[in-house]
């Protein structure tokens, strides 16, 4: 990282006119990333961003970087081929909930699992903005929508319990309106050496406005929210006087004064996956508050480390020529 | 008393190894053909396997085999009906009697035919008993197992595994029969099985017996020779059309000094290019097993995209699941090889059995206005040079190309005259240097003679640009949903593949320059074609042969070829799918000679065909 950044949040802005709706967190998360960018990188030339389609997927465009527009659901799979072929380049991918999870959901699961150094963004607005309002895998049930009108019927998706599911290794949740915390997750996120999952709650004004308005509410907002710390005890609420406990295997919530003091309060530990599972599982729970920062974090090689290590290994093995190779096994010369 | 044994030379043979999924017949071809590239006869072989794994031992649908024709001429097919059947079990002389030559040779093991195999392949009575083979063949009954069991009596082997030996056997009793070294197979299994002593020296003794059986048994009075081929001079080895294509990316790879991503999917019968690249990782191919077909395509989409050529392979279905990404491929012009080695279709169909059925797919499988320069491969040595083309064009013209072979190509091998690396044409990549100046990349702005656009690959200072599927405008490559330039550049990416029609080199005519009758082929249908033409001009016919290889764009002396000849016959394993595209191009009422069997038509079938379109 740079001391001083020698690239500007201008030098990361290009030249499109940004099509999204007036009012859409989407401007919010771009901003943020141009901001962080001139910190995290020196040479914006060795940045990618790839995307699929729908409305986030229009992000690559706005940035002054090298970008690529893939096809729906399909932006994993067009990174991993990029950070294979060169393993020296910074791949951001963006994503939504319908293109990462719904059309896109193998490709997703097998980035995570494959652990290829790839930052991926994925906006949740729980429903489908560029085609005009479904409803989306993250959608609560009974999500009344031009598809649904008397209520859709499936169960939503846990996006950070999918993502640590398919073996991720790292996982983080943040919200639109956070700005400073938004920064901060993409640091994060920049910082981890294998797939980085970044869940970001975005709100769609136009189909699905208000849908983390309880997360976002002045009013609200201290009492739903968990803000992660590595190491802190989980504390959340206006007065800081509510925490989580552990009550046997059962998470609780509980105030802290007489009963409970901050020292029965469970402290975070990022690299506990068991942990992890059971704060991923709190999202859409109304016991418990949302959490939000990095849930898991923990590193283990990645595949493209180990694809390089079996590219120099099989270099060492006798040189060959292409003539070597053709001419190769038995043959027989007619004269 | 020695016996007494005759010699007879022949022109050439075509023997059929036939048995269960277990008894090793791959095994027994492969050994068979070795020895006789070794020999040096021309030689073409076809193998066919069973879709099941593990049918049930001794089950009609279990029935495995290897055909192979060697000759003492030039060939170009691997035979029609089989001189000789070799028939490890009953369901095996069920599947395939029926297409043995009258009066051919049998070989059987008599051990297989006990009651409970005779049942499974459906036999009332043992047709070994009740000589009901006797007067149409000269058949043989041999006790292979029992003389495996003697010949390895004393090696600490396991019954079941000395069993196993019998193929060995089967290959010895030929070897005999054609007389033929025994060495290059036991110098094979010495490699093979290295570490292994028992089993080297079981199947050495196996093979042994089975050529002293033929040495003693008073069955066999008489030997065959095929003689050297007098083929073209220079160096050879067999060649399949799997290493074949395998060894043109690599080629790409060591002339163009480019990296190559391959990423694919498991997918009968393209699995075994995965296979063959996942070894050569020494000379800069990275090999990706993709999560699925899609991802297969779209990865090696990713690094082309980074300045590594992507590749894939797949099959029919595969390839039907590639088609959004040929789309984009196509729309942000990067160069992306697809590889289709064809089999039965549609849906699953037969995996393991060869077609052409695929050419519409190739040509049209897309959404848009979507021209994909599509190339096949003829003959299994020429995968190589195909795949190589396929590549060079890709890159020099930024486009996906699809390259079609298909399971006979695939699996089917031949003498191939070795290449040299110089004669290989010149492949060139140039990536767009960066810049330090405030002036606007244009990602596509176009080489005027090719319409290729530039390749500014990530990396490269001052060349940062966004690419995807929604239509640029032509040269700075924005986002445009204008529709005259959606129009100039639907015309710009069709022009750009037309152009490639300047890299085809002039078309070759078999026999007539003009005539009654052209035989025009594509693909792998070019052996039994030109066979068939071969035999009509001894007879005197006026026909000519054309193979055609690029299907799109179509060779620009095309047109005029057609017109030197009365009538036109395109002979393809599927309904007429190049005959529509002829018809289309040029409106000449071609004539099609469709069979769709799963195995290549036969020469006597194209040969029939054009008689009763000249004669009648
Ligand atoms: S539809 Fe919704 S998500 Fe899409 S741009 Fe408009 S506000 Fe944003």
């Amino acid at each position: 990282m740079a001391d001083k950044p020698t690239l500007k949040k201008a030098d990361f802005q290009s030249d499109q006119a940004i099509r999204w709706c007036p009012g859409c967190g989407d401007y919010a998360i771009l901003a943020q990333t141009q901001k962080v960018f001139p910190e995290i990188t020196e040479k914006k030339e060795d940045t990618v961003f790839i995307s699929g389609i729908g409305c986030s997927s229009r992000f690559p465009y706005y940035m002054n970087t090298y970008g690529f527009h893939t096809i729906h659901g399909r932006a994993p799979t067009v990174a991993s081929g990029l950070k294979l072929a060169n393993p020296d380049l910074s791949v951001w991918m963006v994503t939504g909930d319908g293109d990462g999870f719904s059309i896109g959901g193998n490709h997703l699961i097998h980035l995570l699992r494959r652990n290829i150094n790839i930052n991926v963004m994925l906006f949740n607005n729980r429903i489908y903005g560029l085609t005009k309002g479904q409803y989306s895998p993250t959608s609560e049930q009974g999500k009344v929508t031009y598809s649904t009108p008397m209520g859709s019927l499936d169960y939503p998706f846990k996006p950070t319990q999918l993502a640590l599911g398919a073996q991720g290794s790292f996982v983080a949740k943040t919200i639109d309106k956070e700005l400073k915390h938004l920064q901060n997750m993409i640091r994060r996120a920049n910082d981890h050496n294998g797939t980085s999952f970044i869940e970001i709650y975005q709100n769609c004004n136009i189909f699905n406005d208000g849908a983390f308005g309880t997360l976002t509410d002045r009013d609200t907002k201290a009492d739903r929210l968990l803000y992660l710390e590595n190491g802190e005890p989980m504390i959340f609420g206006n007065d800081k006087d509510k925490g989580i406990i552990l009550e046997g295997s059962k998470p609780k919530v509980v105030k802290i004064g007489k009963k409970y003091s901050v020292e029965d309060i469970l402290v975070h530990d990022e690299t506990d996956s068991l942990l992890a599972n059971m704060l991923s599982n709190f999202t859409a729970n109304p016991e418990f508050p949302e959490p939000l920062g990095v849930i898991y974090c923990s590193e283990r090689p990645t595949y493209d480390d180990l694809m390089a290590d079996q590219m120099s290994k099989a270099n060492e093995q006798p040189k060959q020529t292409l003539d070597d190779m053709l001419k190769a096994g038995d043959t027989w010369v007619v004269k | 008393m020695a016996k007494k044994v005759n010699k007879e030379t022949l022109d050439n043979v075509t023997i059929r190894f036939a048995g269960d999924s277990g008894d090793g017949m791959q095994l027994s071809g492969g050994r068979f053909t070795q020895t006789a590239a070794i020999v040096g006869n021309d030689l073409s072989t076809l193998p066919d396997f069973p879709a099941e794994i593990r049918a049930p031992a001794g089950s009609l649908a279990g029935v495995s085999s290897f055909q192979i024709h060697f000759s003492s001429q030039e060939i170009h097919t691997p035979g029609e009906k089989p001189d000789v059947l070799v028939a490890m079990n009953p369901a095996a002389l069920k599947v395939h009697l029926k297409e043995l030559k009258a009066g051919g040779t049998l070989i059987i093991n008599k051990n297989a035919f006990n009651p409970k195999n005779l049942k499974l392949a459906g036999y009332e009575t043992d047709p070994t008993e009740d000589g009901t083979l006797d007067d149409y063949y000269q058949a043989h009954f041999i006790e292979m197992s029992k003389l495996v069991t003697l010949a390895c009596e004393g090696i600490e082997l396991s019954p079941k595994l000395v069993e196993r030996t019998k193929n060995l056997c089967a290959l010895g009793v030929l070897f005999w029969i054609y007389d033929r070294p025994l060495e290059p197979t036991i110098d094979w299994l010495k490699n093979k099985f290295k570490n292994k002593p028992e089993i080297i020296e079981a199947n050495t003794n196996a093979l042994n017996a089975g050529y002293n059986y033929g040495e003693t048994a008073e069955l066999f009075t008489t030997r065959y020779v095929v003689e050297k081929a007098k083929l073209p001079a220079g160096r050879y080895r067999n060649m399949n059309g799997t290493l074949a294509t395998c060894l043109g990316l690599l080629a790409a790879v060591e002339k163009s000094k480019m990296s190559l991503t391959f990423a694919g999917y498991p997918i009968t019968p393209a699995s075994n290019i995965l296979h063959t690249l996942s070894n050569w990782k020494k000379f800069g191919i990275k090999t990706f097993q993709a999560e699925d077909e899609i991802a297969g395509i779209g990865a090696a989409l990713g690094a082309s995209f980074g300045g590594s050529l992507g590749v894939t392979a797949s099959s029919g279905p595969g390839i039907a699941l590639k088609g959004e990404f040929l789309g984009l491929t196509l729309i942000t012009e990067l160069p992306v090889v697809i590889i289709n080695v064809q089999r039965g279709g549609p849906s699953t169909g037969l995996p393991t059995k060869t077609e052409q059925s695929d050419l519409f797919q190739a040509v049209y499988g897309r959404n848009g206005d979507a021209p994909t320069p599509v190339v096949a491969a003829t003959t299994p040595g020429d995968c190589f040079v195909t795949t190589y083309e396929a590549c060079r064009i890709a890159v020099k013209y930024m486009t996906p190309i699809i390259v079609l072979t298909d399971g006979y190509l695939a699996n089917g091998s031949e003498p191939w005259m070795i290449p040299d690396s110089k004669d290989l044409n010149d492949f060139d990549v140039s990536f767009e240097k960066g810049s330090e100046t405030d002036e606007k990349h244009q990602p596509y702005k176009r080489n005027k003679d090719t319409l290729a656009r530039n390749w500014a690959i990530p990396g490269t200072k001052g060349l940062e640009h966004r690419i995807g599927g929604i239509e640029k405008e032509d040269g700075s490559g924005n986002v445009s949903y204008d529709s005259d330039n959606h129009e100039h550049m639907t015309y710009t990416r069709a022009q750009k593949v037309a152009n490639i029609a300047n890299e085809i080199p002039p078309t070759q005519v078999y026999g007539k320059e003009k005539g009654d009758l052209l035989i025009l082929s594509w693909g792998s249908t070019h052996g039994s074609c030109k066979v068939a033409t071969e035999k009509l001009l001894t007879e005197d016919y006026k026909v000519g042969h054309v193979s055609l290889k690029w299907i799109n764009p179509f060779p620009s002396d095309l047109g005029k070829i057609l017109l030197n000849y009365k009538k036109v016959i395109i002979p393809e394993i599927n309904r007429g799918q190049l005959r529509y595209l002829i018809r289309a191009e040029y409106l000449i009422d071609a004539i099609g000679l469709n069979e769709i069997k799963g195995k290549p038509i036969g020469a006597s079938t194209i040969v029939n065909k054009c008689k009763e379109i000249l004669d009648g």
